[in-house]
């Protein structure tokens, strides 16, 4: 099968993706299906797009040569910084760019979900800087476990609604903000914040996250005389940085692209979040895609140490990548994404998201050329995780 | 091909149709909730299949689902307690669910089944019409079964023409824009978009869902369309008390 980077006109990469959603949620979907690609190819987008990516998140984010990690792994690794950016990971990329999007489509108030709090705590500043109403759904269990984004959430002026269904994690939020839309359509624009969700958010996403891959190219060429790498590696929960990071190798079939999706206490635990491994084709938060589910077709709670990867399900797009085998998946446990965390913390003096390190222990379990160039995705920071890190210790 | 639904629609204006999640407020509630409906006076029934998240539900529905799913309520056990129905309630039954519920029993499976146990139709919020008309519109009909699709005062004319077309029983308009908790603007809301939708002159009648809570704004309803579809009031209702049966009767009492 041919693997596809961008969805046909009906949302789909492959067999996954499309749009199925409730007709109360059409009218909003369709106005973006038939506005995104024009808005957000015009010159005036763009230029508004990049510069606060420059002057306000700080782009470009560094791609920095970790040499003790190199050494300790005889090979050369290098990390895409993203945990440099404004906010403490790549999920403003996304929210700047969906809000710029929504404000040329007129609408008031933003919506979004969130699991670690990254993308709450992205698309409240957006919001804040945009002078928008902002409205963040967060499950109760990630309210308590990510105090202090919910902090800085608040301050930030944003409403956090904790969601108490479910799991009471990222799917259940997921779920209570489209419950929200459909039941407040009116000039309310929803920032989903992964590459999951009706078409076209899965590519709208991607485009807005494909700066990460963009940039390594440039940075790269800079650094080695050659674009491309030869192994990009990022973390999947969703899957919006590994998206980003992937995004302008998709095509470059000499570039491996390694997904680490978060394994929870063990693929056969029980307590996993291992799409890929554990998942079947069924219909989730708007797109046909990989989810964990029962027999019956009930979605099964997942479990990662990780609010950001603790979600059943990856985007359609990733499910293509993985059934056409471009991309190649691993799953990573809770304790050794948290002892690959700490080792960075030790290697390099940087303090990694919980998400992130999972990314990272892909370098244990994986054996690299020394020749080879290794592009880690540091999706976000740690100073969020702290507590749960000070347990690892 | 004759469908109790399609009975129904030609011999009676006013119709009440009730929405139950089955295997709730108990597992074997099911069928004594349908004999109690029947007996008591509605005109059509729409048995919810749970789902663990479901989208287009409120909070009393999604409730619902989550006590039937711990109940141990599964597709293939409803099928299960559907069997033999059809020598209890002659009412017509739609099953209202969301898509991957089905897909995971088997599209067709599921519609086979549907037939078998005697279920007339189905309701499916989460898939949109393009692709029911590209993907399961040739399964469904082969099952001589009648997909029930959603439109809102937010859907299109043209959107509204092509549900039309691809129908053959009754569109279910949902009742506002705004779908959950107390719309103030609720009669206006709902009139202005009845007005509209009695202009385009649409081959198929409509029943109005979302927002109808009692006898009262059921009868607002049914002045501009075909019938009214009681879902989260009932569902709250049959859970009062400990006996499922008493619950419906005393909530149908109302409409008797």
């Amino acid at each position: 099968m041919k693997t596809s980077l961008n969805p046909d006109e009906r949302g789909y990469y492959g067999s996954f993706g499309g749009a199925f959603i409730p007709e109360m949620m059409q009218a909003n979907v369709a106005e973006l299906q038939e506005k995104y690609l024009d808005i957000i190819g015009t010159q005036e987008f763009k230029d508004e797009f990049d510069v606060l990516l420059r002057d306000y998140v700080g782009r470009p984010s560094p791609l920095y040569l970790a040499t003790r990690l190199s050494e300790k792994y005889e090979t050369n690794v290098y990390l895409k910084r993203e945990d440099l950016n404004h906010t403490g990971a790549h999920k403003i990329n996304n929210s700047l760019g969906q809000i710029i999007l929504a404000k040329k489509l007129g609408k008031k108030r933003i919506i979004a979900e969130t699991g670690a709090g990254q993308h709450g705590v992205a698309t409240a500043t957006a919001c804040a800087l945009m002078g928008l109403e902002c409205t963040v759904f967060m499950g109760e269990l990630d309210v308590k476990r990510q105090a202090p984004n919910v902090g800085r959430m608040k301050m930030l002026g944003a409403q956090v609604v904790p969601v108490s269904s479910g799991s009471k994690t990222l799917k259940d939020a997921t779920n209570e903000a489209m419950r929200y839309w459909i039941a407040n359509p009116f000039d309310t624009h929803y920032i989903i914040g992964s590459v999951v969700g009706p078409h076209p958010y899965p590519d709208m996403v991607a485009k807005f996250q494909s700066v990460i891959s963009e940039e390594i190219r440039k940075q790269l060429k800079e650094k080695t005389g050659s674009e491309l790498p030869d192994v990009v590696i990022a973390c999947v929960g969703g899957g919006s940085n590994a998206t980003g990071a992937f995004y302008h190798f998709l095509e470059e079939e000499k570039v491996r692209l390694i997904a680490a999706e978060a394994a929870g206490k063990g693929l056969e635990s029980g307590f996993t979040a291992a799409a890929t491994f554990k998942g079947v084709s069924g219909i989730l938060h708007g797109s046909k895609t990989l989810f964990m589910q029962t027999d019956d077709g009930q979605v099964v709670e997942p479990h990662s140490i990780s609010a950001g990867l603790d979600y059943p399900g990856i985007g359609p797009a990733l499910a293509h990548w993985f059934e056409t085998g471009r991309v190649e998946y691993q799953a990573i446990t809770d304790e050794d994404a948290m002892q690959s965390g700490l080792e960075l913390c030790k290697l390099e003096g940087i303090i990694p998201a919980v998400e992130s390190s999972h990314a990272l222990a892909v370098l244990d379990k994986t054996k690299f050329g020394k020749d080879e160039h290794v592009v880690v995705n540091l999706s976000g920071r740690g100073d969020k995780d702290l507590e749960t890190y000070l347990k690892y210790l | 091909m004759s469908n109790r639904i399609n009975t129904v629609l030609e011999s009676k204006d006013n119709i009440l149709s009730i929405y139950f999640t089955a295997g709730y407020p108990k597992l074997d509630d099911t069928m004594k909730v349908l004999v109690e409906l029947e007996r008591s006076g509605a005109d059509m029934i729409e048995v919810g299949v749970p789902f663990s998240d479901p989208i287009a539900d409120g909070p009393t529905i999604q409730h619902s689902n989550t006590v039937a799913l711990d109940n141990g309520m599964s597709v293939q056990l409803l099928f299960d307690q559907l069997s033999g129905v059809r020598d209890k309630v002659s009412l017509p039954l739609i099953m209202m669910s969301s898509l991957n519920p089905i897909i995971q029993y088997g599209f067709e499976q599921f519609c086979q089944k549907c037939q078998e146990v005697g279920a007339d139709g189905l309701i499916i919020p989460d898939l949109p019409v393009e692709e029911y008309i590209s993907e399961y519109k040739d399964v469904v009909e082969r099952y001589g079964l009648r997909n029930i699709i959603l439109i809102t005062p937010s859907s299109t004319d043209a959107r509204i023409r092509l549900i039309d077309e691809h129908t053959d029983s009754f569109i279910y308009m949902v009742s506002s824009a705004a779908t959950t908790g107390v719309n103030k603007n609720f009669s206006q809301d709902f009139e202005a978009f009845a007005k509209r939708l009695q202009a385009m002159n649409l081959k198929n009648p409509l029943v109005t869902g979302f927002g109808i809570k009692d006898k009262e704004s059921f009868d607002q309803v049914t002045k501009f369309s075909k019938g009214g579809i009681i879902g989260s009031a009932f569902v709250k209702a049959v859970a009062e008390g400990d006996d499922a049966v008493a619950s419906t009767a005393k909530f149908m009492r109302e409409f008797a």
